[in-house]
């Protein structure tokens, strides 16, 4: 029973991880029909950011852990707010062509990664509480997935007032819905579409420092957002096109199924990647019942 | 037609051109739509009437000249031709309808003093359900929405797209007495196919047929039974 609380405290944490990057990959479709294969990217980019600014800092206590993560955020928030307005913006209207650019700047950044710092990890500086566990009983939670989850629902809280009470939020679900009618309103949906992607960067930015501090023993590598960025896809897939609501109960299932697949069935049978191939399957039985995702609009 | 030249328009279009799905839809729209009171734009099904609308504010990218409100407007993006005053009401409503009543008109805002009275006081149906999901409401309900919409802020030119489709007769008198209210204050192009809403609401008329003007006179001739049934194939 313990043990059950344990991981599913870690798949909830894993949950929040998986939201924070497919919020903003929901969001981006939802309201611009762009498929970003970038988006894996800024994860990584904000890990390395969080990782470079903790070297600097001159402790590190959990205040020093707060600049590192607004680091990490802004990093991603910069990234792709330069990737929509230089890359993005000329090529709507051209699905294949944003596909194509998405794929080749997620290559080369990773590819800069790789030149830039090589393929070995860097550990991020963290204060000691964050690699610490906290007794719920018999059983010891990482400290670290606290924080994960405690951010995870900060951030759904946030998306969730943004949406709806502020006019950008209100723009952008109307977006969703009929581009050219927020256009005949006097709108600029492009600046939304800015907008959008800037708060989807940031999201995945805080994921790559927080995947790397809960799920990776705070090491950050190259291609972490690539690995990320299929499970966030079929968590976007799940939740449906477009929903931040979706996104969250369908990062929270896939989560959860992978942690209790991966323990109960996959520890000490040599079948490591069952879970992954759980996840899989659930999409499968989801789609099959559902084709438009548990909450998602028709793609 | 040189656009420009006259005095006393609010909207005019010279050489329009558009191409929708391979089907060159406008083929040389020239008009003119004098300053103040309703314009109805005629024509029989599918020979570019809502096309013309959506090029005028250019939500369509057509080919040729389009000034509003003397400004030359054509390659602008439609949201900052609407900005110069414009008001677009679309041929199905076009509400959001994942949006409440309260958030549709929010959307509309171009500054912090809106007058909601003012569109309360036109339809205060959607006062009483403004926390109601925009797509939960009846055609008519839409309607009244979609033409709150534009009224929120000042509009001096207003393009409305068959106002009256679909409409029960009680909605009908509703959205044309607005309409006649509204044509006081600002220039109206209406697309309309019920000829007895054009007589009561329009001064002027513009014909289109095959993508071009074919005719343009007051509205007053469409007391012409045989006018009417060659330019628009229907009977008054």
């Amino acid at each position: 029973m313990t043990t059950f609380l344990a991981i599913t405290i870690s798949g909830l944490a894993l949950g929040a991880v998986y939201f924070l990057v497919a919020s903003g990959l929901s969001l981006i479709y939802g309201l611009m029909d762009v498929l970003n294969f970038a988006h894996g990217v800024f994860l990584t980019l904000g890990a390395y950011a969080g990782w470079a600014v903790a070297a600097h800092l001159p402790q590190t206590s959990m205040t020093m852990f707060l600049i590192t993560a607004a680091a990490a955020t802004t990093a991603g928030a910069a990234v792709a707010t330069a990737t929509e307005l230089l890359l993005i913006r000329p090529l709507y209207g051209s699905p294949v062509g944003q596909i194509l650019v998405t794929i080749g700047l997620d290559l080369a950044l990773v590819g800069l990664l790789l030149g830039g710092f090589g393929s070995d990890s860097r550990a991020v500086a963290v204060p000691g509480w964050l690699t610490g566990v906290t007794a719920i009983g018999p059983e010891r939670i990482p400290n670290g997935d606290f924080v994960t989850l405690a951010a995870g629902i900060a951030v759904l809280a946030g998306l969730t007032w943004f949406l709806g009470r502020t006019r950008y939020g209100i723009i952008i679900r109307a977006g969703a819905e009929n581009r050219d009618m927020v256009r005949a309103l006097g709108i600029d949906v492009g600046r939304a579409f800015t907008v959008v992607f800037a708060v989807g960067g940031a999201a995945a930015g805080l994921a790559g420092l927080l995947n790397s501090v809960a799920f990776s023993s705070g090491l950050v590598n190259p291609v972490q957002g690539d690995q990320m960025l299929i499970f966030a896809f079929i968590v976007v897939v799940i939740g449906g096109l477009g929903s931040v609501s979706g996104a969250a109960i369908a990062a929270v299932l896939v989560s959860l199924v992978q942690e209790y697949v991966t323990f109960y069935a996959g520890s000490g049978g040599g079948l490591a990647q069952l879970g992954n191939m759980s996840v899989v399957l659930v999409l499968a039985v989801v789609l099959l019942a559902r084709p438009r995702g548990l909450l998602g609009r028709t793609a | 037609m040189t656009v420009g030249q006259a005095e006393g328009y609010a909207v005019e279009a010279a050489g329009l051109h558009a191409t929708i799905g391979g089907s060159h839809v406008l083929q040389g729209i020239d008009l003119s739509v004098p300053a103040g009171g309703v314009t109805a734009l005629l024509g029989r099904n599918g020979v570019g009437k809502t096309t013309t609308l959506r090029s005028l504010i250019g939500l369509v990218s057509p080919a040729g000249r389009v000034r509003i409100l003397g400004r030359d407007v054509a390659g602008w993006p439609a949201h900052r031709i609407i900005r110069l005053g414009v008001g677009y009401v679309p041929e199905d409503r076009d509400v959001f309808a994942k949006l409440t009543v309260r958030e549709n008109l929010r959307l509309a805002e171009t500054g912090p003093d809106m007058d909601y009275d003012r569109v309360y006081g036109l339809f205060p149906e959607l006062r009483q359900r403004s926390r109601q999901l925009a797509g939960t409401l009846s055609g008519g309900q839409q309607q009244m929405l979609a033409i709150g919409r534009v009224l929120l802020a000042d509009r001096r030119v207003l393009l409305v797209d068959e106002p009256t489709k679909g409409l029960s007769p009680k909605f009908v008198s509703e959205v044309v007495d607005v309409l006649d209210r509204v044509r006081d204050t600002a220039t109206v192009l209406m697309v309309e196919q019920n000829v007895h809403v054009v007589r009561r609401l329009a001064q002027r008329v513009i014909v289109l047929d095959h993508g071009q003007v074919v005719h343009t006179g007051e509205a007053a001739e469409l007391a012409d039974e045989n006018l009417v049934r060659r330019l628009l194939g229907v009977s008054a």
